[in-house]
């Protein structure tokens, strides 16, 4: 359900109150409405659609927790007209937001007191650093967490100072990073995800929640199949082309679902069931 | 039930616009569209002919904006005291104008039932939540006056999807109207249809609801003997997707389509569009228009996803009407207008696609 | 029309070819739809009749594309667009196996549309079919003249010789019985205001659906401009005036001297907008000012546009 007000289309102003490079190519901006306050509330895996106006508006995923009381945060990587325009845009400058769309990750039902087995790559940490800071906020609430995390090269991970001081540290959760090619000054794992996945060989007692680039969701999707886990057991977020993100500008339709509205969450066995178009 | 001399209709719609807005078909340079009634216009052959577009564009125009940004772009030594520039050397302030919602009433008269029933799709789409309040303004301030169909075409099929054309007070419209010989019988179905009739009362005289019974009835047998009112959707609807989406139709017949959107144009049921920005000189506009599922543009990605070929997006537009929008609204999103079997440049259609389905059948029965 | 698909399917079955593009019988009686036959079988929905004004020229795009030769069917006119897209390196001529098909004129829906309402068949239009045309409808039937139900080019046919073909097929009539540049010398003689009041009120009907420049052989660009998102227009929106008259205009200057006058884009235009007009007048223009020329006549020959000579008229010099 969507809490975005009575004009859907008509954007807030956000003002944006802090950047942060992550990577060559990966900004995270700190969003705030110009009274200071946030700009609504969200709940983890929900997104947003951002504008510049005069240039266009892309759908971003809200990448803070809600448990963040102070601001919204966005990890945009640079790779278009608008995510160009973005990056160029300093503190203090504004730009519009509307939402938050989409449906979120069951973290109040079906993930409450399971185990969660989160493996993202690139960007696609994105929305589930929204996820996985919820979880850890409210850590009485979940199970063993383990986080396999994996990029291009170690100046691409994304928010890697949040997870080393942050995530590494907090109770019975395990981090697992790894990128794609030998590099100096970097000890840890070398190789793909999926590959790295099979090398951990995580039990099943868990769900799995996967973001990334598609090629990769379909090999781990493969890899966590073979090492038993089912559709029903793992999470992941479909990007398409959207304008309105409330489902009606049809952009986004697959089967009798919208993406915008009925997603981007879906759960594998839900993905199935739509014709093989995303 | 009142009545009016189809001769006195220019004094009808005059006095209608003298109070409200009055939207209908109207001929320009040939064709039949609908239009805003202006002292003078051409309403020659408007109570028979069909419009090249539907009224759709009443409650769900073709382009429309949205909101207007304007923007401050202040230098920073003029930043006001304690106002950190950071690396800045500009500020870039927004600030919001959301366009007006439709708050006067209006009155789109003529359209047909299938037009009708096309509002009626559209309100899914539009009026659940999230509504859109741009067209739901529209909505509530639009008073439907409906024609009884006096002359269905061979494209017509509406009655596939149990619509009644010959009797428009069956439909969601605010009034019902039918051509009896050189009368039009007009009948108010909803409260905004008696107040629109009070208002003009004194153009109308009083007439027998059993007037209209002889137009009914000759309508009804004339879909009876049109070609195509006797297509058979079976097959159709909920829960059809996998078998519709994975057959090998789709690629026999898609070929020709040009993917040039003219058949989601007339449509009275598409609802697709796109978002736009335009920069004028005093700022920027945000405006919706139509767009269609047929072009291909309309879900490029970087990757190139998704529906990168013509048949995939011919699919979809079938698809969503057929299979799709029942699933998810428990309605088909066709209404049997006619008005892509008319338009579209190559001969393809909605009725061709239904039957090439059904001869497959008929062919894949022969063979078992 | 029995002995042309003889023809097509000896020449599917022997393997000359492996597929045809022609007409495919229609559900109505006036709307056979362009179609790619890949079987001997499939052949028995072949139609050629009156209502085959679909223009297939551009269909050869795609298909130059695929293994083997196509054999497709070109009336008269649709030839000189296959020349301009040889032209312009659209289309193998190679790959193409070309069926001149005779022509008596293709008939305008539209025009029989008017006052006949509820058609359920039309007969005689064939190439050997009558000079008149009977048309049955729910409400009654006529009989009416195929020459009065013709489109409107081809009253001024460019002729009925195939500029290309591999072999021809059928008798085709002559139909060209009124002066080419006679429309457009009437809107010239209109004074500004006219002229600016004329398409003003035939390009306010434009629903800016993209029939009239997708049918188009000439408009064979891979991405149009019109579809660059990078462009600064107010695209898709068609209610302002620079979509309403610059997309049509900026069109015609695009199509200007490779437009071989094929007529499509005013037959498809779902709002009847006479947009052949624009592109009549450039190719008037064009005759005055570099000399006679017609697009796809010839695909050797240069286009006066994108050649230059020194007795080229000069910027500003006025027709
Ligand atoms: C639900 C959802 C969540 C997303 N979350 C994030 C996020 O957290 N961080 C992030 O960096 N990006 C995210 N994206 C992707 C982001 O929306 C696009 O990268 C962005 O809109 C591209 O805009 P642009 O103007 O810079 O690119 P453009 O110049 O418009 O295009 C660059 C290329 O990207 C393609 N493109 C346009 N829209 C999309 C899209 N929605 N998805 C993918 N490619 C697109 C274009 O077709 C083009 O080929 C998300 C997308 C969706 C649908
Ligand atoms: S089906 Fe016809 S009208 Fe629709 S896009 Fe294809 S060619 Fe155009
Ligand atoms: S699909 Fe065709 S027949 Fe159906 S409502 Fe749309 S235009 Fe009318
Ligand atoms: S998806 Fe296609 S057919 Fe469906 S409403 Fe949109 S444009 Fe029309
Ligand atoms: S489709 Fe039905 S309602 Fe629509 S114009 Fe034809 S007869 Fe009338
Ligand atoms: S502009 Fe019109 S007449 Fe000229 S080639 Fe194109 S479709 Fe034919
Ligand atoms: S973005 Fe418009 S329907 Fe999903």
């Amino acid at each position: 359900m969507c809490n975005c007000g009575h004009d859907s289309l008509v954007p807030q102003i956000g003002i944006i109150t802090g950047i942060t490079q992550e990577t060559p190519d990966v900004k995270t901006f700190r969003v705030n409405a110009p009274d200071g306050g946030k700009l609504f509330e969200h709940m983890p895996g929900q997104c947003a659609m951002v504008c510049v106006p005069g240039v266009s508006e892309g759908m971003f995923s809200i990448t803070s927790s809600p448990t963040n009381k102070e601001f919204q945060e966005f990890s945009i990587k640079k790779c278009g007209i608008l995510t160009e325009q973005l990056h160029s845009l300093q503190v203090g400058d504004e730009v519009t937001v509307r939402g938050p769309y989409g449906n979120n990750f069951p973290v109040e039902t079906e993930f409450k007191g399971k185990n969660l087995l989160f493996i993202a790559g690139g960007i696609g940490l994105a929305p589930l650093r929204s996820v996985i800071n919820y979880c850890l906020d409210n850590r009485e609430n979940y199970g063993r967490i383990d986080i396999l995390y994996g990029s291009r090269s170690a100046d691409d991970l994304v928010k890697l100072k949040e997870i080393q001081e942050v995530w590494m540290k907090a109770p019975n959760v395990n981090v697992y990073l790894t990128i794609d090619r030998e590099q100096e000054g970097w000890d840890g794992h070398v190789g793909f995800v999926p590959t790295y996945l099979k090398e951990i060989g995580f039990s099943t007692d868990c769900i799995g929640i996967v973001c990334g680039p598609p090629i990769m969701i379909k090999f781990v999707l493969q890899g966590l199949k073979e090492m038993g886990f089912t559709d029903e057991q793992i999470y992941t977020t479909l990007e398409l082309r959207m304008k309105c993100g409330i489902g009606k500008c049809g952009r986004c339709n697959i089967g009798s679902k919208f993406v915008c509205k009925d997603g981007p969450v879906f759960r594998f066995d839900q993905i199935d069931e739509l014709p093989n178009e995303y | 039930m009142y009545k009016i001399a189809i001769k006195d209709l220019n004094t009808l719609f005059s006095k209608i616009a003298e109070e409200q807005e009055l939207i209908l078909p109207i001929k320009k340079a040939g064709q039949y569209n609908f239009g805003v009634y202006e002292e003078g216009c051409d309403i020659d052959g408007i109570l028979t002919n069909k419009t090249v577009k539907s009224g759709k564009d009443a409650f769900f125009p073709q382009f429309e904006t949205l909101y207007n940004v304007r923007k401050k772009i202040t230098p920073a030594d003029e930043l006001e005291n304690g106002e950190e520039a950071a690396n800045t050397k500009i500020r870039t302030k927004l600030t919001i104008e959301a366009e007006a919602l439709k708050d006067k009433d209006f009155v789109i008269f003529g359209m047909r039932a299938c037009d009708v029933k096309g509002v009626e799709v559209l309100d899914q789409v539009f009026l659940t939540d999230p509504v859109d309040n741009y067209y739901k303004a529209r909505r509530e301030h639009g008073i439907i006056v409906a024609l009884a169909c006096h002359e269905p075409e061979e494209s017509c099929f509406c009655t596939v999807f149990g619509i009644d054309p010959a009797d428009p007070s069956k439909s969601k419209a605010d009034v019902a109207t039918w051509i009896v010989g050189e009368e039009l019988c007009w009948k108010p179905i909803t409260e905004k249809g008696e107040a629109l009739t009070k208002k003009i009362e004194s153009l109308l005289a009083s007439a027998d609801d059993s007037a209209v019974d002889a137009e009914i009835a000759n309508i009804t047998s004339i879909m009876d003997k049109l070609p195509n009112t006797k297509l058979s959707l079976e097959g159709w609807g909920k829960g059809k997707t996998d078998e519709k989406f994975n057959s090998d139709v789709w690629q026999k017949i898609y070929t020709p389509c040009l993917g040039c959107g003219t058949c989601t144009f007339v449509c009275p049921t598409c609802q697709c569009y796109d978002i736009k920005d335009y920069t004028t000189k005093d700022g920027i506009q945000r405006y919706r228009c139509w767009d269609s599922c047929m072009y291909s543009d309309f879900t490029l990605m970087a990757g190139g996803q998704n529906r990168t070929s013509q048949v995939q997006r011919f699919r979809q537009r079938f698809m969503h009407k057929l299979v799709y929008f029942p699933d998810r609204y428990d309605m088909y999103s066709c209404v049997g207008c006619g008005r892509c079997v008319d338009k579209c440049p190559q001969s393809l259609n909605i009725v061709k696609v239904i039957k090439a389905f059904e001869n497959e059948q008929k062919e894949a029965g022969a063979n078992v | 029309m029995q002995g042309l698909i003889d023809r097509l399917t000896a020449l599917l079955s022997d393997g000359t070819v492996a597929r045809v593009i022609g007409w495919k019988k229609g559900d109505m009686a006036y709307n056979p739809e362009p179609h790619m036959f890949e079987t001997a079988e499939s052949l028995k929905d072949f139609v050629y009749d009156g209502f085959c004004g679909a223009n297939l020229s551009k269909m050869m795009i795609e298909a130059s594309k695929l293994e083997g030769k196509t054999a497709v069917c070109l009336k008269p006119c649709d030839t000189y667009s296959f020349n301009q897209l040889i032209r312009e390196h659209r289309v193998v001529r190679e790959n193409a196996y070309i069926i001149g098909v005779g022509c008596r004129g293709k008939l305008d829906i539209e025009k029989i549309k008017k006052g006949n309402k509820g058609i359920t068949s039309i007969s005689g239009t064939e190439l050997d079919g009558s000079d008149d045309i009977k048309i049955e409808t729910i409400y009654g039937d006529k009989n009416i003249s195929y020459k009065d139900a013709l489109l409107d080019r081809c009253h001024v046919c460019k002729g009925k010789d195939h500029m290309i073909f591999d072999e021809v097929w059928g008798e085709s009539k002559d139909t060209a019985d009124q002066e080419r540049f006679a429309e457009v010398e009437k809107i010239e003689a209109m004074t500004p205001e006219e002229k600016f009041a004329f398409f003003r009120n035939e390009l306010s009907k434009c629903i800016r659906c993209n029939a009239c420049r997708n049918v188009c052989p000439a408009c064979s660009c891979r991405k149009c401009i019109f579809d660059n998102t990078k462009f600064d227009a107010q695209q898709k929106a068609n209610v302002v005036s620079f979509e309403e008259r610059m997309f049509h205009i900026i069109r015609a200057f695009h199509v200007a001297g490779r437009c071989t006058d094929c007529g499509e884009c005013s037959r498809v235009c779902p709002e009847g907008i006479p947009l052949h007009l624009f592109n009549r007048k450039f190719i008037k223009d064009i005759d005055k000012f570099y000399g006679e020329f017609q697009a796809g006549k010839d695909p050797e020959a240069q286009s006066p546009l994108t050649d230059f000579t020194f007795e080229d008229i000069e910027p500003g010099e006025r027709g």
